[in-house]
């Protein structure tokens, strides 16, 4: 591998590590607001053809028999 | 010098049909890949043993002889794009036929996907109105029973088993911060159901040993399962059971691409020894820790986290690529498999469009949002189960994946051409051209053989030992010159 890539992927390893504890709330409150916001429209396109009694079919749901 | 990595999954899917009295999940799998396939099934499985020393290009009489599946009448058929069909245990069963690169693998991976829907669309057509079954590309019930996804690959019989033992131990313990499908809580026996919230594997929880023959109990993380449907002499076919059942192209293309670099560094002696002080706790350990920075002990003593044991993996492979193995898929294997450890050291839940675990725990985590839903709420355990729903207006990976959430590699057209058409570059070809174009005189086939009967006393085996001949180069203009299956048995044997 070139160089240049390896010191340029060691800087990222460093710099995901280091992040602080605040930098990580900040990360997550944005990141819910973000989430929100992308994933609001696929969700009510989701709840359309979610399975009906969501209690009782996933309590129906018994696979025996596998490898 | 490492062999060629000819790679496919066997995939066991989940099935069920909610509401229905004394279903019979083996009798409903039979009936779903027998309306699927119609004509086809008259071609029964061959399970004949072969001779080692048989000749890879010849072929010669054979007795005829009933198979065990035949007797109960369960479906089990090979497709003209040379995949098999067929129910396992008491679950619809696709393998993949045989792929030479981990994209074509993708491709027929994703076409077993199709097969599944359009087999559940034939079958509720032909059952009464208000039947309906489920099918799911998943590995757990999430009451502690688990259903496999195996893969596998060609690999040189001169290489020592203990040398893949060692150095592909760690490898899978630590994959699985990729190939993960993601599952709410836990099932394993010796743990506390709600302890975990969420875990990266769908099969992590159901594998208590580190070698062995087992695949449905006390599983180890190296199946010993020896053997090759190729020439015993040559090759060994690794049967891997450890993997989860991927729905994103990206998760697919790493899982079976990176595994086949590493065995091909294996085969070449390429790696350090990064043995792990206890693998099997390591792989319960890595699937529970979706923050991936836990670290983990190896043999020697230090302490890596599982991304980290990657990184090792990914260096040796950058250079075994330019210095033994360079193109232009091994250069994309190394590409976005470096995108992606790097995504996981900066923020796992950046790789949302790449990586099952991650988009589902995205799409569960939206939900607990906007609905204010607690962890054990039984919507979120539907969620987990119908990600995996094969149908693509009610599977969530699919809504996902046609809303554009999720990276797709691969095209539509090019898996719809793979539920009909197989890879030319293996001996899947000759198999699938031959069903094609000759399934009334097929009396049986199998991974390395077809029987064909054209109506001479004897049946006529034509052995296929070398999973890379067979290709359309090999022998697509005998199939295109051989207007019969007698002349084409002539033209194999001139």
């Amino acid at each position: 591998m070139p160089k240049e890539q390896e010191q340029k992927r060691i800087q990222r390893r460093e710099h995901g590590a280091g992040a602080g504890e605040d930098a990580g709330q900040v990360r997550a409150s944005e990141r819910a607001e973000k989430l929100k916001e992308e994933m609001d429209e696929i969700l009510d396109e989701i709840d359309a053809v979610l399975e009906e009694n969501a209690e009782e079919f996933v309590k129906s749901y018994v696979q025996k028999g596998g490898q | 010098m490492a062999i060629p990595k000819v790679i496919g999954t066997e995939t066991e899917y989940g099935i069920a049909a909610a509401g229905v009295a004394d279903f019979n999940p083996v009798l409903a799998s039979s009936q779903l890949i027998a309306t699927f396939a119609g004509a086809l099934r008259r071609i029964r499985w061959d399970y004949e043993q072969e001779s080692p020393l048989r000749d890879a290009r010849g072929f010669e009489p054979v007795q005829v002889r009933e198979p065990a599946e035949e007797d109960v009448g369960l479906a089990n058929v090979i497709l003209p794009n040379g995949a098999r069909y067929y129910v396992d245990h008491a679950h619809p069963e696709y393998s993949t036929p045989e792929c030479a690169s981990a994209r074509e693998l993708v491709v027929h991976d994703k076409a077993g996907e199709r097969i599944l829907e359009r087999s559940l669309q034939e079958f509720h057509a032909a059952m009464p109105e208000g039947y309906r079954l489920q099918i799911y590309k998943n590995n757990s019930d999430g009451k502690g029973n688990s259903y496999g996804t195996h893969e596998n690959y060609l690999v040189d019989r001169a290489t020592p088993f203990s040398a893949i033992v060692r150095d592909l131990t760690p490898f899978f313990v630590t994959r699985q911060v990729f190939t993960g499908a993601g599952k709410l809580g836990g099932e394993a026996p010796w743990d506390e159901r709600g302890r975990h919230r969420y875990q990266l594997s769908q099969r992590a929880d159901f594998f208590e040993a580190e070698v062995g023959l087992e695949t449905t109990l006390k599983r180890p993380i190296i199946n010993t399962r020896d053997e090759p449907h190729a020439d015993p002499e040559k090759y060994r076919r690794l049967h891997v059971i450890v993997g989860d059942a991927n729905l994103c192209e990206v998760a697919t293309f790493l899982k079976v691409g990176t595994t086949a670099l590493v065995l091909k560094m294996i085969e070449d002696e390429y790696l350090p020894d990064l043995s792990l002080a206890n693998p099997v706790a390591a792989l319960h350990e890595v699937s529970r820790d979706i923050t991936c920075t836990r670290e983990i002990t190896l043999a020697d003593g230090r302490r890596m986290t599982a991304v980290q044991v990657q990184w090792e993996y990914f260096e040796r492979a950058a250079k075994y690529v330019e210095q033994e193995d360079p193109g232009p898929e091994n250069e994309e294997i190394l590409r976005r498999w470096e995108e992606v450890l790097t995504g996981l050291e900066a923020d796992p839940l950046s790789l949302h469009r790449q990586l099952d675990w991650v988009a589902k725990y995205r799409l569960l985590e939206a939900y607990r949002e906007r609905d204010g839903l607690e962890w054990s709420d039984p919507k979120l355990r539907l969620i987990d189960l119908q990600y995996h729903d094969v149908q693509r207006d009610r599977g969530l990976y699919h809504r996902l994946a046609a809303a554009g959430k999720v990276e797709r590699l691969v095209t539509d057209a090019e898996i719809d051409r793979a539920v009909l058409e197989p890879p030319e570059d293996t001996r899947a070809y000759f198999r699938g051209r031959c069903v094609e174009r000759f399934r009334e005189h097929i009396a049986a086939a199998s991974w390395d053989s077809i029987i064909f009967d054209v109506g001479r006393e004897a049946l006529q085996r034509v052995p296929m030992r070398e999973p890379l001949r067979g290709t359309r180069r090999h022998v697509g203009d005998l199939l295109d010159r051989a207007p019969d299956p007698a002349t084409l048995l002539e033209l194999l044997s001139s």
